[in-house]
């Protein structure tokens, strides 16, 4: 094995034939869905939110095996969390939980795309909610850095 | 030129990027061919000495470098139209690629011969280059876009293509010369015919094609034709897009400037002579130069040649390929129907991490929808890993390649 094989290691290739939180929920409160246009890993994210609180969360889709993992730690991660906290949910939370931290820029986007439909669903159901425009707008201004 | 594996090795020396190690020190095995090929020293040099020694703007000054220039830029056009055989040098546009020739085609002719109601055929196996020009072209002037439909085989179901033409509505078919995810060859012929009977128009995306096996666009009758330089050991950016005099004839240009006119007055401009009308601004000459010695290169070898080198390495590694465990090869195995292209899927294991492995091996294969994503669903794939073959390529490299398959199989535990 070289340098480039090191990132398939055990709980990477665990969690890409064994997904955790893997499937729908019927009654989400929100959805979401995006894709990789350079590799076409696609990603949908449902989420039950109550009492501004992700109580269950699922994925599904389609993608390699560190899109995967990556969607598997998560949404681990995301589940019973506040919305305020999701909002905090750092890209270095994922890359550090599976040694990811040394991705080459082109996997970068297998492994953060999950994130990008978590926060995308975060920023849909809270802009549905949200009465002030300013935090609105600071909101779309999040979105459109998270890369 | 004999085609043995040992003389094409020989060919080997003029590639310098194939002297180089990647990824720990091992051997670039390149075999992402149908992407973009590399090029040999005499395409490089071809291009320095345009730059160092005749670099100059072309058909406009009167001095000595602007006539080397010229001379330079206009021999290409020369040797594309005996390499394809074309009899007409004023048919042959310069473009940047096979993306621009087809868009070229859709903007100046399409907007002026496609109405509401019209039909444009194309096929499930082509490149988002010769399906995305069609989208917008349809959805501007409310026509619709069909699809000749790909069997199991990955071969075209023609009957696909009667149905459409019988409905009189049928106003172009485009197709691709040889798929760029299954390697399936075009029966342009019976196409062609069918089509001459029901007097529609063809365009044929030769990207594919046109570095791997003889065409001749005599013989194959079509009236758009369509190919790119950095396919088949030329530089990047460049293309050729040919259409027959009669129907270039009544195009409108595509860009408006400098080079593409006649007079110009302030509110009206005559066209220049074919080709000119559709080259407009300063073109890409130094690589249309450097596009002229990989033509120089090709022919050195001939392209029959060139396809029986690729049917061996093709054959080596359909069988070779085939003994692994778990690993589907798609399309057509009669190597007389397919080009030096395989797509694979092997077991579980997504195409990235395919890719991404074997690159640890110094290999570079793609991985993705290879920009053919209609086919992709057609083949109820998210992606697939693609080999695909050259001149450089020998069997030692698809020895390599199996290896570290293996290598994929212990990381992935199959």
């Amino acid at each position: 094995m070289t340098g480039t094989t090191d990132i398939y290691h055990e709980m990477i290739i665990d969690y890409s034939r064994n997904p955790i939180n893997f499937g729908e929920i019927k009654d989400h409160d929100v959805t979401f869905h995006d894709s990789n246009p350079l590799c076409g890993d696609s990603i949908d994210i449902d989420m039950k939110i109550d009492d501004n609180k992700v109580t269950d969360i699922k994925f599904h889709g389609n993608g390699c095996a560190i899109c995967m993992a990556c969607s598997s730690v998560l949404t681990e991660i995301t589940k019973g969390k506040t919305l305020d906290e999701v909002r905090k949910i750092d890209k270095n939370d994922i890359l550090g939980e599976l040694g990811l931290e040394h991705l080459q820029a082109v996997r970068i986007k297998c492994a953060l795309l999950s994130l990008k439909v978590v926060k995308s669903a975060l920023y849909t159901y809270m802009g549905e909610h949200l009465t002030d425009s300013q935090d609105v707008d600071k909101l779309k201004e999040e979105a459109a850095n998270l890369y | 030129m004999q085609s043995t594996d040992s003389s094409f090795e020989n060919l080997r020396k003029d590639f310098p990027i194939l002297k180089r190690t990647v990824r720990d020190n091992k051997p670039l095995v390149y075999l992402d061919n149908a992407s973009t090929t590399q090029k040999p020293n005499q395409v490089i040099d071809s291009i320095t000495d345009y730059y160092q020694n005749h670099n100059a703007n072309i058909h406009r000054a009167v001095y000595a470098l602007a006539e080397e220039a010229t001379e330079a830029y206009e021999a290409t056009r020369d040797k594309i139209a005996s390499f394809i055989n074309i009899q007409d040098r004023q048919e042959i546009i310069f473009v940047r690629g096979t993306t621009e020739a087809i868009n070229l085609v859709a903007y100046s002719w399409g907007r002026s011969n496609i109405k509401e109601g019209d039909i444009i055929v194309t096929t499930e196996y082509e490149h988002h280059s010769n399906i995305v020009p069609w989208q917008l072209l349809t959805q501007e002037k409310r026509a619709k876009l069909e699809y000749i439909g790909v069997d199991d085989d990955g071969e075209l179901i023609l009957d696909d293509l009667d149905k459409l033409l019988a409905t009189g509505k049928v106003k172009l078919v485009t197709f691709s010369l040889m798929s760029n995810v299954l390697g399936t060859i075009t029966d342009a012929k019976k196409i062609i015919e069918k089509c001459k009977v029901a007097g529609v128009p063809t365009l044929i995306d030769g990207a594919q094609a046109v570095p791997h096996m003889k065409v001749d666009l005599e013989k194959l009758g079509c009236d758009f034709f369509a190919f790119s330089g950095h396919k088949m050991l030329g530089p990047t950016g460049i293309g050729v897009l040919w259409v027959r005099k009669s129907i270039l004839e009544t195009m409108n240009p595509f860009h408006g400037g400098g080079d593409m006119i006649r007079e110009v007055h302030k509110y009206e401009t005559t066209w220049n002579d074919l080709p000119y009308k559709f080259e407009a601004g300063t073109p890409n000459i130094a690589d249309v130069v450097g596009f002229g010695a990989a033509i120089d290169y090709l022919t050195k070898i001939g392209m029959d040649n060139v396809r029986e080198h690729e049917i061996e390495l093709t054959t080596y590694a359909i069988e070779k390929l085939s003994n692994i465990k778990g690993l589907h090869i798609y399309g057509t195995k009669d190597i007389s129907k397919r080009g030096g292209v395989i797509s694979f899927n092997f077991a579980d294991v997504h195409p990235h991490d395919v890719a991404q492995i074997i690159d640890g091996e110094g290999i570079a294969i793609r991985s993705g929808h290879h920009c053919a994503q209609v086919l992709m669903e057609r083949l109820n794939v998210a992606a697939t890993s693609r080999v695909s073959f050259y001149i450089y390529n020998t069997k030692s490299e698809i020895d390599v390649l199996v290896n570290s398959l293996n290598i994929v199989a212990k990381v992935f535990k199959l």
